[in-house]
Parts: structure tokens; sequence; C-alpha cells
């Protein structure tokens, strides 16, 4: 029995380290409790999906970066690549493809935009992927160098101004668009399920595939990864790719939401992002983190923004307020840490 | 009270030093004479650098005393803080790696952290800094002006500026870790006088070095260490070379040697002209051509800076620069990453495992599978129980002793953690197994086990070509022994024909030390 548990949970175990250990979850649940009994609607169905639908956003996001942190990089890029890819989703809708060079306007069906604009993000990803690793780049300055371009290319997209009104047109294909973000599916809103799938195969990936643990071994340590045979680039485009998918997908949605899209959506979503994975966890210096730790993460991100409106919090106080429950999780993070290093040598000098 | 004897400028009694999995030093005695080149020797992992770190306040002794004397013979126990408050008490260091702020000039560099101050403590006073560095430089004989930045000096300048700053201490000892091992031999010869002037001076200087016939040269007192214990300690004038050599390897060489010489087969790897430049000019590699065969150990030795280390990483495609041939099994292995060349059947244990063998960040079972993971997979999958049975078969086989696989690689001591950096590679079926300095900082049960695995790779058929500092395991391991020196082959030797002092005097071929210094 003592063995088995300790199969499960690794060396060290004591009920102390398993309260450290799921300290997001338990966090998570804290605030859920406290919110619950100052605000009289906070456990409502209504309002439990209103905030799962918030989550998913930050959830679906987090996933992405995730993958890029303990993969030792960072990707600042998120929120303007989801802002650009909205006004692109909001252009191909309206006015289609022009091509002046050839004097032709091509007009995609919205399941083709949705895949277009995927794919772009994708690209996106693909080119901070290569500033990182062809060019040499600290993953910090071409993340924010593509934080600008994607966020100045919206802005040129439209002069500025918004695609408003994106219910299509049935003569060009375009109909259905606002079903992406207001849709449900066995009664819960499609994003929630897109949201659970993204976050099934992130989950699978990281834990039960070769890919997933090449992601750790860079981060954790690039010259054995080398030397362990592992094509560090080729994983480090794929963080990198995966995250810009993910960004294109939250820029859907969100067009599809509001029935527009507007090229500032998404500015300082990379910061909240990057908050949601930390608090799940997550190494900044790369090589350690979960995609539960972060899906909990982003979680609480979302709950705890709706829960402080809601019990009517100034706006003011509720940036504060994330701000230090942010340091807070990373200051509990580094005393776990610390203490199941100091678990695994006791139990190691014990048998040596 | 005992006697003190005259001339001693410093003395360290007893001192152990014991790191968590190994002793470093067991009641070890070194004596500093002022005045004299206090010469420390022993083969790697014997416990000269820890001896020395104690002795300039960079670690504690676990147990032991330190004691100073005043020009009265008159004796102070003394204990330090840090290298800061040893270095008020008079002990400065010089550290193999050079520690220099490249793009800061010669006089900053000097002054680093000591900074002369003006107006208070708010500004630096450049000029007097300037004016103290030339003295200072001066008085080791260097016309190095001190605006120049670091970066633009010979190596064997930096070195100086590296003595130049422990010497605005005014040091009463000075502690020399390998001065001469990137210096060029016109830059040597500059070193030993600079050394030559400290020691009129009556500076106490304590010189580490793995060229002995260097250390013969300039050295007055000899201490040798072997296997963190004291050997030997005495005049340089009343010991013969072959007596320090004989000291400093000492044990029966037999005692990790099973003796056996195993069957050499048909050639599987094929190294032809592997040449690698330098950045800045000249080679690291230059034109290296070398085989080994089925169930062969070959054993590579070479001082410092040799390339052993680029030979081994350049073999795995590492380097983008290097050119050359290499073919396993007949096989061109041009073009190849690592990844091709470990699926190919190559694989390399590296040198420092923190920096380039473990994943700190994982638990042992993945770190084993680390190398060997798309062995596991059924489509994306990896198959969790023929990973986990092949890593318990491995914890079993090469002895790695851990509470369960998934601790943490931190918490397992110097010896184990190795064991799972070779473990790592063996689980890649590699053919030929390139190990570089297999056994470094590991202790002897650790070490007889790494043997023990070359060994069985051997008598399984396959090559393994190894790297070593030590004279020792390169004369019980090894069938053949390749000596390097300044990236070139100087020596090849069977095992039948090869003596230490034929391989250490093809270690030094291109140094050129014996030839122009005598």
């Amino acid at each position: 029995m003592a063995t088995e548990t300790r199969k499960k949970f690794g060396a060290g175990f004591s009920i102390g380290m398993l309260v450290l250990k799921l300290r997001t979850l338990i966090a998570f649940f804290v605030v859920l409790i406290v919110f619950s009994f100052i605000a009289p609607n906070f456990l409502s169905t209504a309002n439990l999906i209103v905030m799962a639908k918030h989550s998913a956003i930050w959830a679906i996001l987090a996933m992405g970066m995730t993958y890029v942190i303990i993969g030792g990089g960072i990707d600042l890029s998120v929120g303007s690549v989801a802002g650009l890819c909205g006004m692109l989703a909001g252009g191909f809708l309206t006015e289609g493809l022009r091509l002046p060079l050839f004097g032709i306007v091509i007009y995609f069906h919205t399941p083709m935009v949705i895949l277009v604009v995927l794919l772009i993000g994708v690209l996106l990803g693909a080119v901070n992927g290569l500033f990182v690793t062809k060019l040499g780049v600290a993953p910090f300055i071409a993340t924010l160098g593509m934080l600008y371009m994607a966020r100045g290319f919206a802005m040129l997209r439209s002069g500025g101004k918004t695609f408003p009104n994106l219910v299509g047109d049935a003569s060009i294909g375009t109909t259905g668009f606002p079903i992406l973000g207001a849709g449900t599916f066995l009664g819960l809103p499609l994003i929630i399920w897109l949201a659970i799938i993204i976050a099934g195969v992130a989950a699978y990936v990281s834990k039960k595939t070769p890919m997933g643990r090449h992601v750790y071994a860079v981060g954790g340590n690039e010259d054995a990864a080398v030397l362990s045979g592992i094509r560090v680039n080729k994983v480090k485009m794929t963080t990198y790719m995966f995250s810009g998918f993910t960004a294109a997908l939250v820029g859907l949605i969100i067009a599809s939401q509001l029935v527009a899209s507007h090229p500032s959506t998404g500015e300082t979503y990379e910061l909240t992002t990057i908050a949601a994975v930390v608090l799940g966890g997550t190494s900044l210096t790369g090589g350690r983190g979960t995609i539960a730790g972060s899906i909990v993460g982003a979680l609480i991100i979302g709950v705890l923004n709706d829960g402080l409106v809601m019990v009517g919090v100034s706006s003011f106080w509720q940036t504060a307020i994330k701000g230090m429950v942010v340091v807070l999780a990373v200051v509990i993070d580094q005393y776990q840490l610390k203490k199941q290093n100091e678990a695994a040598l006791k139990e190691q000098t014990a048998i040596a | 009270m005992q006697e003190n004897e005259p001339g001693l400028i410093m003395e360290a009694k007893n001192i152990v030093k014991v790191f968590p999995g190994t002793t470093a030093l067991q009641d070890v005695d070194f004596k500093i004479y002022k005045g004299k080149i206090n010469v420390l020797v022993g083969e790697n992992g014997a416990g000269k650098s820890t001896l020395m770190k104690i002795i300039a306040g960079i670690e504690k002794p676990t147990s032991g005393r330190l004691y100073m004397y005043d020009e009265n013979d008159r004796q102070t126990e003394v204990s330090f803080t840090s290298t800061r408050d040893a270095a008020q008490k008079g002990i400065g260091i010089v550290h193999q790696e050079l520690n220099l702020f490249t793009d800061l000039d010669v006089a900053e560099n000097i002054y680093m952290n000591k900074e002369l101050k003006r107006y208070g403590s708010a500004y630096i006073d450049h000029s007097s800094q300037g004016t103290k560095a030339k003295e200072v430089l001066k008085r080791l004989g260097q016309n190095i002006e001190p605006n120049t930045v670091v970066r633009n000096l010979r190596l064997g300048q930096q070195q100086i500026v590296e003595i130049a700053k422990t010497m605005i201490d005014e040091p009463k000892i000075l502690i020399m870790d390998e001065p001469t091992s990137s210096l060029s031999a016109q830059e040597v010869k500059v070193l030993f006088k600079v050394i030559q002037e400290l020691k009129e001076q009556g500076v106490g200087i304590v010189y580490i070095s793995h060229r002995l016939e260097e250390v013969k040269e300039i050295g007055d007192y000899i201490t040798i260490l072997r296997d963190s214990q004291l050997i030997e300690t005495c005049e340089m004038a009343g010991i013969e070379m072959c007596d320090i050599i004989q000291k400093m390897v000492g044990r029966d060489p037999n005692q990790f040697f099973s003796g056996q010489a195993h069957k050499i087969g048909k050639e599987i790897l094929k190294v032809a002209h592997m040449t690698l430049p330098r950045f800045g000019g000249g080679y690291t590699l230059n034109d290296v051509s070398f085989s080994v065969h089925e169930g062969e150990i070959l054993g590579i030795y070479g001082l410092m800076g040799a390339g052993r280390t680029e030979l081994l990483e350049s073999l795995m495609g590492i380097f983008e620069k290097a050119e050359g041939e290499v073919w396993l099994e007949g096989q061109d292995l041009h073009g190849k990453d690592a990844k091709d060349r470990i699926n190919q059947g190559l694989v390399l244990i590296p040198e420092e495992r923190k920096r380039e063998g473990l994943f700190l960040n994982l638990a042992v079972d993945q770190n084993l599978t680390m190398a060997s993971i798309l062995r596991y997979i059924k489509g994306f999958h990896i198959l969790k129980n023929l990973e986990e049975k092949r890593v318990s078969e491995m914890i079993s086989e090469m002895a790695i002793k851990v509470s369960s696989p998934q601790v943490s690689i931190n918490a397992l001591s110097g010896g184990n953690q190795q064991k799972v950096v070779i473990g790592k590679g063996l689980l890649t079926k590699p053919k030929v197994l390139l190990m570089d300095e297999p056994t470094r900082g590991i202790d002897v049960g650790a070490k007889s086990d790494v043997f023990e695995i070359m060994n069985s790779m051997a008598n399984g058929k396959f090559g393994v070509v190894f790297v070593s500092s030590e004279l020792e395991e390169i004369f019980s391991m090894s069938d053949r022994i390749l000596v390097l020196s300044k990236g070139k082959i100087t020596g090849e030797f069977d095992r039948s024909e090869a003596t230490e002092e034929k391989v250490r005097r093809a270690s030094e071929i291109g140094h050129g030390i014996t030839a122009e210094a005598h």
C-alpha cells in the first residue's frame, strides 16, 4: 500500500506534501466557496456556465503557452495574434480575400475561413519559432516583436475600424460564423467543448507521447537534449506553432461571440495567460509544469475575474488582487519545490 | 605546544572534507613555505582543488584547522568566512579558468569590487586605479596599458591580469591552479618569470599542475595527494620523477582492471581527417584519423585543451563547422545529426553530467529513457509498462541506488547520477560507446562499476572509446591508447608497448615546455 501510494505521488509522499501539490486546486475551491457566500447567485447554473465560458478562453490560450514555457520559451504575441486573426476572419467574411494584382476576389465558406485563419495562426507561431531557433533571438524579444507586428497589421487591415455584424452573406456562403461563439452542444456552449478537447489533447500529448517528453527535456537541459538525440529546434517550433494555433482559435471565438472583430481585441491577454500558467505551477525557467495545473490556473483567473465583479470590488482593486494572487502562488511554488527536494534527498540518503 | 617550523607561512592540519556521498579529503596536512613554490600534484579527484578551495575560503572544511604564521613564526589559527575574507588575510587564488570581465578594461578588472573611491564613496577614482594598476603590472614585469579592454589582450596577458587582480591585496600566499593549461610556450616562459619574481618578493606560491616536467622544474616543495589522502610531502630536490608518478598513481593497477584482454574483431568505427577550426584562428582538431574495432576499448589521453571532448562531440555531429568523415559499420555518417547517429548506434556519455547529461527537472526513470523513448511507443503512445520494465532492468543491471524510479535525479549522489547517464546511453543499444571522462567526480566503488560496464561492452563485441586525463585509468582499461595534443594525434600505442613516459611525452608535444625551458 505504502509503495503504491509512493508510486503514484513520487518520493517524499505525506499529507502535507499532498496539500502543497494540490494547492492550486484547493485554492480554486476556496475561491469558489468564498464567492458563493458573498454573492448570492454565484453558484447558479447560469452563472457557472458564464464563468466557464470566460475561463475557456484563458484555458485554450494557456494550453499553448504552457507548452512554450515548459519548452524553455515564452510567447508574448498570443494576444496580438488573436486580435489579428479575428480581424482576418472578419475581413474574409465581409470582403473576401482581395488579390488586386490578379484583379480577383476569393470568397471562402465559413468553415474554410475558420481553417484558413487557424492556419495563419500556426504560421505566425512558426515565424516566432524560426526567430527563436534559426536566428537565435531570445524568445522574449522575438515574440515581443511579433506582439507589435501582429497588432500593427490588425490595425492596418481595416485602418483601425471594426468589422461589424459578422452574420455573413448567404450569397457568398459566409453565414453561420456566430455559431462558433454562441452555439451549444448537449446543453453546453461549443467553446467549452473546444476547451475540453484541446486540454484533453494537450494533456495526453504531454503525459503519454515522446513529443511531450521532449518538450520537458528541451526546457530542462538543451545540451543534454541534443546529446539524447532530440531535435531541439523541431520541438521548439512545434510549441510556438501550437501556441499560434490556440491564439488564432481564441481570436475566432471572440470575433464570433461579439459578431464583430475589433483590431484591439486581445490586448494584455498574453499577460493574463502567463499568469494563469504560472498560477498552475509551471516554472518560467522551463522544464517544469503540467497541463492540469494550467487548466486550474485558467479557472482561477476566470472565476476571480467574474467573482470580483459580482461582489462589486472596484476594477482597480481587481487588478491589484490578481497581481497578489500570482506572486503568492509563485512563492508557495518555490516553497513546495524546496520541500519536495528535501524529502527526496532524505529518502535517498536513507537507502545509500 | 610543539615547536613551529621556521619559514612557514601557512599550515593546514588534519583537514577533512565530506560531500554528500563522497569524502574529498581525509585527514590531510599541507604546509606552505614563504618565498617558495609549493607544488601540489595528484590525479583528478585526488582532492587538490578541494584543498585549495578550503585554503582560499571558498569551501569550509568539515573538520581540521588552518594556521597562519607571522614574521616571527608565531602561530595564529584562522578561519575564513568567504574568499573576500581570505583575500584580506593575504590569500590570493588564480583559478584555472579565467574569471575576467572581457568588455571592461584592465584596471577595472583588477579593481573589481575593490574600487578606489573619491568624494566619499560615490565615485570611482579611475585615474588612481589606472596608476596603481600600472604599478602592479610593472611589478609583474609586464607592460600592459591599464586602459586596454581585456578582450583585446592575448590569453597569456589575460592570465597576468588575473594574477595582478590578486596582487593588489598584497597576498602572502598565491594559489595557482593549472596556470599554464591554455598558454603557449612563450607565454609559459613569461609566466615562470613572473612567478620567480613573486617568489623573490617573499610570496608563498602554491602551484597545481598536471605537467610534471614543469612542476619538477620550478617547484621547491612537493605534496602528493591520492584518493583524498596525503601520500608524500617533501623537498622537490629529494624526489625523482618516477617516484612522483608512482606515488600519484599508487594503488595496484589490477584493482580495477580485470586483466582480461579483449578479443578484437573487425573495424567498426572509422574516423578520417576530422578537423575543427577554432574560433579566432587555428584548429581545435587538426586532421584526426583513427579507427575502433569490435570488442576494443580505445583510450584517448591528452592534457587540458588537447581537443579530447571536441573530438568525441564532433563524432556525434554536434559541430556544424567540423569537417571529416565518420563511418560506423561501413555507413557514412556525413550530414547526420545526433539523433540519426544515435539510431545508427553511436552514443556519447558526456563529460559534465549536470551540464550535458542530465535533466535535473525530471525523475530518474524519465532521464533513463530520454534517448531511447522512441523504442517504447506504439503510434504516438508511450507504452508505460514496457518503459517501466526497461527502467527497472537498467536500474538493477547498473546497480543504481534509488528509493524509487520516480525519485528526482537531483537527490542522487554523483556516482549514481553518472550511472543514470550511462544507462540512458546503453538503452539506445549502441554499437560504439563514446565516454568522456566517465569516472570524473565519482567514488571508487562507482568507478569500478563503470569499468565493469566498459568491459562488458567490449566483451559483447561492441566498441568503446573513452577519454580520460588519468593515466592509470587509461593504462588499466585500454586495448590501445591514442594521445592527443593541441588537436593532433601525437601518439598511438598498443597496450603492450605503452609506458607512462612515452604517453606523457606524447601528450606534451606542441607545448614546447621541456624543449625550450631547459
